[in-house]
């Protein structure tokens, strides 16, 4: 059987060991408990509550049975994509950290980079593994939820729904995506993996925790008393503010999911009365959410992308030398 | 076989304002075992990275195997079997999985590895430990499976930086007598860089000293000697049973031979110049004058003094400046 399999050539070769190695790793497992262990919590809270979820007539998307499984909380712990928010960049800087420092350290880089392989392999290798590996816990953890959905509540799945769902899942996998490429730029930039490390959950904690303050620090302090300004330039003050915001990834990430697994949310900046006269509080269809998020997509997709080319261009011509 | 395998033109390397290599010409042919000897911090090895494509040079060209180490680098990778001087493993997996892992980016098909593995290891003495972790392995023993790893592609030419580091004295002579041997076996062309002499001096046909990024001298160990000290190299020093009086009668008599140059007296060791080898002729000389001669000793430069002598070159030249 083996050997009638074609080549995998050097890439596949070392996508394969980085998986294997990602697989076996304390540090995976750890990560994975946490995460489902979070989906858990989160799955028994929105269970409890779905009934209540389901008979509120009063929301619009409350007949979509699987997005309510997804996003509904009795407030004693946040719904599953807001903890994904930020457990997803924890995997994401602990998938790729150390890549390419502790391969230094230890002098097999140096015993790679020896052999007929090209180094933007190496690098592109380390990234895929990990997203694979990503990509398959979360498809895992959406189908697990949807089958016991099914099994539970016998309620037959929109078509919408799945899409909305599966619209979710590649949008975290981005998001980890952006920070594994950001935490491995930064193993290559820094020699020591603690020092890699510390600096990517510095910037995540930076844009989780502190971000938010810098700017309404900021803005207040040249904002006019809202008192004076006329509507439109409270408007204007307020996507100043939001623009801002989505600078954090995370604030990309949050918006992006939240439109999608609340068909019923049509904006997300400030509506003007002109533009909500005649709406219908009704969900919208799924290409209008993806229309609704797609900027927010990109751009996550763009600093990914971003993070690489930075990766790529420092390890490139750089000497390896242990 | 007068096709060099590596041919370094004009290989510099500037790193700020120091240049690790300064204008470096070598050609290495093949099947030979050529040994680049210098300090610690010479270039030795940003030169073996130049090589492999490893680092860029500022201007020259490295060519390995017939093609440029900088524009293709992966062609010569191929073809080139690097160790390292601190040759890392990844400690999780064991000895044949590394081995394998190197044989799979080597792209060897899946159903050679595991008999080209086993072999490989054989060689390299490390049989029966492949299925411990490597991070269980002393240093003699990593070195002997970047050996293997150097071996399992099969390569033509075997670039080892400071192989003898941190090994045992019976681990570095075993390792040597192994390098040389595959050498002549499969008719590899082994470069070894080393500062240590002794080492270099054991297995070495050429021998490159090379200090500051400059290639100060190269050829067999009898050339650089010849080169070094002129060719008045031969000092012949032979021991009398009884002290030599001063001065001596003899002296002027032999001081008419024309191969002497210099004759040196210590109450009864008398130490010959001179251009040729004539120990013979000056042993025959003193017993028939009557004298015992006790012990003759021939003296003939190893790379300790060669080494020495550039150096003290070397500081000379520095002191000028």
């Amino acid at each position: 059987m083996k050997s009638q399999s074609p080549d995998p050539g050097p890439f596949g070769v070392m996508v394969h060991k980085e998986i294997a190695d990602h697989v076996r790793s304390w540090r995976f497992s750890i990560l994975i408990a946490l995460i489902v262990l979070t989906f858990i919590a989160a799955m028994y809270v929105s269970l409890t509550n779905i009934k209540s979820a389901i008979g509120n007539t009063k929301d619009p998307d409350h007949l979509f049975l699987y997005l309510k499984l997804l996003t509904t909380t009795d407030n004693s712990i946040p719904p599953f994509h807001v903890f994904l928010s930020f457990l997803a960049p924890l995997l994401g800087i602990s998938l790729g950290f150390d890549a390419v420092n502790s391969e230094q350290n230890s002098g097999t880089l140096t015993r790679l980079m020896a052999q007929p392989i090209y180094r933007d392999n190496l690098l592109l290798a380390k990234f895929v593994s990990a997203l694979v590996i990503v990509s398959g816990l979360f498809f895992a953890l959406a189908l697990l939820m949807i089958g016991g959905g099914l099994v539970l509540t016998g309620v037959r799945m929109e078509p919408q729904e799945l899409l909305r769902i599966l619209g979710f899942i590649v949008i975290t996998i981005a998001y980890v995506a952006f920070w594994l490429s950001l935490s491995i730029m930064l193993s290559i930039l820094f020699k020591q993996a603690a020092t890699s490390a510390l600096t990517t959950i510095g910037i995540w904690l930076f844009f989780t925790i502190f971000y938010q303050i810098v700017i309404n620090l900021i803005v207040k302090s040249f904002l006019p008393d809202p008192a004076y300004l006329s509507q439109a330039e409270i408007i204007s003050y307020n996507d100043l503010i939001l623009n801002l915001q989505r600078i954090a990834p995370n604030q990309l990430y949050s918006d992006a999911v939240t439109t999608l697994l609340m068909p019923s949310v049509r904006s997300l900046g400030p509506v003007t009365m002109e533009q909500m006269a005649g709406a219908i509080p009704a969900p919208l269809p799924f290409k209008e959410s993806v229309m609704i998020v797609w900027p927010q997509v990109s751009g996550l997709m763009a600093s990914t992308v971003g993070c690489f080319a930075f990766a790529y261009y420092f390890f490139m011509r750089r000497e390896i030398r242990s | 076989m007068k096709d060099p395998i590596i041919q370094l033109k004009g290989l510099t390397k500037q790193y700020g304002a120091v240049k690790a290599v300064d204008g470096l010409n070598l050609d290495i042919d093949k099947g030979e075992i050529f040994g680049l000897l210098g300090p610690n911090g010479a270039g030795k090895t940003t030169t073996i990275l130049m090589m492999l494509g490893l680092t860029d040079p500022t201007s020259g060209t490295a060519f390995v195997c017939g093609h440029n180490a900088t524009s293709s680098p992966i062609q010569v990778k191929k073809k080139v079997g690097y160790m390292p001087d601190s040759v890392g493993f990844y400690d999780n997996m064991t000895a044949l999985e590394n081995l394998v892992y190197i044989g799979r980016l080597n792209g060897i098909p899946e159903n050679e590895l595991k008999k080209r593995s086993a072999e490989v290891l054989e060689v390299v003495g490390l049989a029966a430990d492949q299925h411990k972790k490597t991070s269980a392995f002393s240093r003699g023993m990593k070195q002997r499976l970047g050996l293997a790893d150097v071996l399992i592609k099969n390569p033509e030419v075997i670039i080892l930086d400071e192989p003898t580091l941190g090994i045992d004295p019976t681990g570095v002579r075993d390792f040597l007598a192994l390098i040389k041997q595959l050498s002549r076996q499969q008719g590899l062309t082994v470069l070894l860089s080393s500062h240590h002499l002794h080492h270099v001096q054991q297995v070495c046909d050429r021998v490159g000293i090379f200090v500051n990024g400059q290639l100060l001298a190269q050829g067999d160990i009898g050339a650089l000697s010849a080169q070094l000290f002129g060719i008045d190299s031969h000092v012949t020093s032979i021991k009398t049973a009884q002290p030599v009086p001063q001065p001596w009668q003899l002296e002027p008599e032999l001081q008419a031979w024309e191969a002497i140059t210099q004759i040196n007296i210590h109450e009864n060791e008398l130490e010959f110049t001179s251009r040729r080898d004539i120990t013979a002729a000056l042993v025959r000389f003193l017993v028939e004058k009557g004298y015992d001669v006790i012990g003759v000793n021939q003296k003939n430069y190893g790379l300790d003094d060669i080494y020495q002598k550039y150096f003290e070159s070397n500081s000379i030249k520095k002191n000028k400046l």
